[in-house]
Parts: structure tokens; sequence; C-alpha cells
């Protein structure tokens, strides 16, 4: 019986880790460029002009895949820092501090392509609405949380310090994603819920669907990456970084 | 295909310069990110070895005369 079980924490060392890692970061950039090219295809190829928006509403196969992986890598983040304070595993941290950057990319991202879209449909870039504030605040949480990291020292203590302010701003999440519910906004609700049918044609769905997959795919792979340096760098002076090394001189 | 021509397609509409301004945008930062990773941990790595050579020859030095390894 015990043998069948697999022992999921061997993986939680960073030393076990770092090769397993290496190892899938190829397979995520493969299944990366295969969802964007299918996505891309159908989004800007195949997909119908939208009745109310002309061509313009093609930006959704950008916009949504990045603003859906802002909020969900947040998540993503702040439960690796609770599993941080939690269980004080080293992995956890690095884990949160790998994913911080590519988060806040994606927030950026969402902004940027939401500007674009807001000008020729609503006619300004910006408004200081509660979707798009809500979404500036996030971008702002990850900013936060790096720059906290970064102004402390010893990693163990920035990793608290930043999973408390990561724990703290989890509030934003429902926030965003029901603001459009909420509040009276410039913003169009949901095209895509999970209590209701979707209220788009089938080739949109399926081209947002598959940019968004896309998008975490690469997520993934770019959060691996960063982490496998962000433990050469915190586990520098144990044994298995100096073997790792000494092997690639 | 929804196209007639290149034209077409690259105009959007009259919306091109909103469409490709995301495509470009999103595109180069999904390229560059990756790029810049690879650089910190190559720079990382070439200061980690440089730093165990330094030790290692720190090692070295301190041990006394007959102890030490000749260099390879």
């Amino acid at each position: 019986m015990s043998n069948r079980l697999i022992n999921w924490f061997k993986y939680a060392s960073p030393q076990s880790f770092f090769p397993l890692a290496g190892k899938m970061i190829p397979y995520f950039w493969l299944l990366a460029a295969i969802f964007a090219l299918a996505g891309l295809t159908i989004g800007f190829l195949l997909a119908p002009i939208d009745e109310q928006q002309g061509e313009g509403y093609r930006i959704i196969f950008l916009h949504v895949p990045a603003s859906w992986l802002s909020m969900f890598i947040y998540l993503v983040m702040a439960f690796w820092a609770a599993c941080g304070l939690a269980f004080n595993t080293r992995l956890s941290g690095m884990m949160a501090s790998a994913l911080a950057p590519t988060g806040a990319l994606f927030a950026f991202l969402s902004l940027w392509t939401g500007a674009l879209w807001g000008k020729p449909m609503w006619g300004t870039w910006w408004v200081w609405d509660a979707r798009l504030t809500s979404e500036l605040i996030l971008l702002f949480l990850y900013i936060g949380f790096i720059a906290l990291q970064a102004a402390i020292d010893d990693p163990r203590r920035a990793d608290k310090a930043g999973a408390i302010l990561a724990l703290v701003g989890v509030v934003n999440i429902p926030i965003i994603y029901f603001s459009v519910n909420w509040w009276n906004t410039l913003h169009q609700g949901a095209s895509v819920s999970l209590t209701r049918a979707p209220s788009m044609a089938a080739m949109m769905l399926w081209g947002m669907l598959l940019c968004a997959l896309a998008c975490w795919m690469y997520s993934i792979a770019v959060a691996l990456m960063r982490v496998r340096t962000i433990m050469l760098e915190r586990e520098r002076h144990t044994e298995w970084v100096r073997a790792l090394l000494a092997d690639k001189e | 295909m929804h196209w007639n021509s290149l034209a077409d397609f690259l105009a959007m509409g009259k919306h091109g310069l909103y469409v490709w301004g995301s495509v470009l945008v999103m595109a180069g930062a999904m390229l560059v990110e990756p790029m810049l990773i690879r650089r910190s941990r190559r720079k990382l790595v070439e200061r980690l070895k440089r730093q165990y050579r330094a030790e290692r020859s720190e090692a070295q030095a301190a041990r006394p005369v007959h102890t030490r390894r000749s260099p390879v």
C-alpha cells in the first residue's frame, strides 16, 4: 500500500523541485505555443465581426485572458504565501515571489489593452469606475508586494511580510470580479460566467478560452523559470547548489 | 477565413491602431519577460561560480603550505 503513495512532500524541498521544474518548463512552453496559435487563429482569422463593436472587439482575445490571469495569479500567489506562513516551507515563499512579477505584468497588460479598447468604444482611455480602479489597485498590490520583499534583506522575513500583504490584498479580487454587478460601471458585464450561458458566439468564446489557456501555460512556464533562479540565489550556501554549478564548469 | 485581403486584416475596420497596439505590446511583453529571466539567471550563475572559486582559493591559501594541493 505504502509503495503506491507518491511522496508529494519530496518535491517541497528546493533540491528535488529544481530538476523537476527544469524538466517541466519545455512542456508548458509547447502547450502555451499550441494554445496561442489555435486561439489567435480563431480570434483573429476566423471569428466573425461583432455587431456592436466592429473589428475592435478582437482586443477581447487579449484583454480577457490578461485580466483573468492577473486575478488568478494573485490567488495562487496568496495561496503559496499562506502555505509559507502556515507550514514555514522554504519553497512556498519562493513560489509567491516568482509569481508576483508575472501577475503584475498581466495586470498592466489588462489595463493597457483595456485602455486601447476603451478609447474607440467609450471615447476615453480611462475612467475612475469600479472595475478599472480595482484592477489598478491590483497592479499596485503586486508592485507593493515586490517592493516590500526587495526592501527586506533576510529572505525569510521578506517572505513573511510579503505574505501578510498578499493575504490582506486578496479582498480586492472579489471586488474586481463582482464590481460590474455591485456598482453601475461603464465596463461591460461578464462575457462568460459559471452560472449562465455565455453571451457571445461560440467561435468568439473558443478563441477567448484558448487564448486564456495559452496565457495560463505561459504563466506556469515563466514562474517555473523564475522560481529556479530564486532557488539558486537563496540556496547558494548549500551543497546541492555548489555541486550543481560545479558540474557546469 | 473572415478577411478578404491583408489590407483588410491590418485595418481591422477602423480600429487597426487599437487592436495592433494591444497585440504588439502584449506579444512584446511576453517575449521580453522570459528573456529577462534567462539573463538574470545567467548573471547569477556567473556570480556564484566566481564566488565559489574565490572561496576555494581562499581556503587553499589558509592551509599550511605542505597540505596545499598543487593547482591543476
